[in-house]
């Protein structure tokens, strides 16, 4: 259990001070397609961020957000030394007391009293075939958590539906979700799937790669261009460049049902996934 | 072009700002996010008295990350101000002349910035550690129980910002992005 505290508290403290090589790519490319002066100039200054950020080991938002752990587990492991959840904890306890990082938990909506070490992380466990633990940490922004949202469409309303309501939620969001943003969306199963789902697609690598899913791929593009249609740009000031990357994942449903979730993340993208 | 813009605000200054205009901010500033808003508002509506003087004052949206040794403060960017939007009123009707945060604000507080002169920048929350470069020194003056939430006195030189709403009914979260509005490339 050591190895897995240390291996969060590490990931913690990296994903908050280095952005991912292939977001900073995407984050070039998304300057390079900006037409609005004052959107490149905030593009610029979110790629000079990422650069001060690593080097000086300030993190590059304050936000420093909740610790999203995703597990998958091979049903032959076993672990040994202890609770895993609580190794999970203690990572982050260590990694946001050592690297300055903002504890932002509160223990409930209704008693906000600070839990003040940025625990618990948020958890979500998959046991898979096989001995080996992929561990993926997302450090979650609350500004684009809040701007997310999930509907529970109609068959009848179909793709166009669930297009139309992606790019509502955005241009609501607007600014509050610190544009050009990532958009994580999950498609079918239950309430609850979709969620998750919504949330892990934001976690892709690199960050704008297409989905394997031909159908999906295609979806994912026209909504790039319906969101970045939308003129919202870099941080809300107007541009043509709103996100970076759309990633769709579907799942199968039910004959009555079409769930839609949509997990927006900011243009601090902070993710890292490692093999234990 | 950039202009530098000294604080606490001058009125006259203020009048001349105009949406879309980028600024460099230098000089005296307090911050203030959710949880410090509500003790605002108790101590409004109690009678009681507020940690600073709204009157000329601006207003910071923000919650630092811990400032390493050496350091003034931590990550320092703005945060979503919408959520301060059902507090907002009370101060800017008490002389708030300017406030920093990203996101839209109410029509309730747009009125009453215009009503009483009070203008509100946009910063960028992704450049939190550009922006932790230019305080150059930080204070708690009240509330520190409130950890990251607690309000501060901060000195920033150069702080680059940009008007959002100006005092002539201008507002780059809605004018900005209506100029790049376009058509889907497919309905």
């Amino acid at each position: 259990m050591d190895d897995v505290a240390d291996t969060v508290r590490r990931l913690c403290i990296e994903a908050n001070h280095e952005l991912r090589g292939d977001h900073v790519d995407a984050l070039r490319r998304a300057r390079d397609r900006e037409q609005s002066p004052i959107g490149q100039e905030v593009l610029d200054r979110l790629l000079a961020n990422a650069e001060v950020s690593a080097r000086e080991q300030i993190a590059f938002c304050q936000d420093t957000g909740y610790a999203v752990c995703f597990l998958e587990i091979g049903q032959d492991v076993h672990f040994t030394g202890g609770s895993l959840a609580a190794a999970l904890d203690r990572g982050v306890a260590d990694g946001y007391r050592e690297g300055y990082l903002r504890a932002s938990l509160v223990r409930s909506p209704v008693d906000r009293t600070n839990t003040g070490d940025n625990t618990p992380a948020m958890v979500h466990y998959d046991l898979v075939e096989g001995d080996g633990v992929r561990l993926t940490l997302l450090v979650k922004g609350a500004g684009c958590d809040n701007m997310s949202a999930l509907r529970m469409l109609t068959p009848a309303a179909g793709v166009a539906g669930m297009k139309r309501f992606v790019v509502e939620t955005i241009e609501a969001a607007g600014p509050s979700a610190s544009p050009p943003v990532t958009v994580g969306i999950g498609m079918g199963g239950t309430f609850d799937r979709a969620a998750v789902l919504a949330k892990k697609a934001l976690t892709r690598e690199p960050t704008g790669s297409p989905s394997p899913v031909p159908e999906l791929a295609e979806l994912e593009a026209e909504l790039v261009d319906a969101i970045d249609a939308t003129g919202i740009g870099p941080a809300g000031f107007g541009g043509t460049v709103t996100t970076v990357a759309v990633h769709v994942e579907a799942y199968p449903t039910h004959i009555a049902a079409f769930p839609v979730a949509l997990n927006l993340d900011c243009h601090s993208h902070r993710v890292r996934t490692v093999t234990l | 072009m950039t202009r530098a813009v000294r604080l606490p605000l001058d009125a006259e200054v203020v009048g001349e700002l105009r949406s879309g205009d980028s600024v460099l901010l230098s000089g005296p500033l307090v911050t203030g996010r959710d949880a410090a808003h509500g003790r605002f508002a108790e101590a409004i509506e109690g009678g009681g008295l507020l940690p600073f003087d709204p009157a000329g004052e601006t207003l910071y949206f923000v919650g630092p990350t811990p400032a390493r040794p050496g350091h003034a403060i931590g990550a320092a960017g703005p945060t979503t101000a919408s959520r301060m939007d059902a507090w907002s009123p009370l101060l800017v009707e008490r002389g708030l002349r300017g406030m920093i945060g990203k996101g839209r604000r109410s029509e309730a507080v747009k009125d009453a910035m215009l009503e009483h002169g009070c203008v509100y920048f946009g910063a960028i929350e992704g450049t939190a550690a550009l922006l932790s470069q230019c305080v150059v020194s930080s204070e708690i003056i009240a509330y520190e129980d409130l950890g990251a939430e607690a309000v501060r006195r901060l000195e920033v030189r150069d702080f680059p910002a940009l008007v959002v709403n100006d005092l002539h009914g201008g507002d780059l979260y809605r004018d900005g992005p209506a100029r790049w509005r376009r058509a889907p490339a497919s309905p």
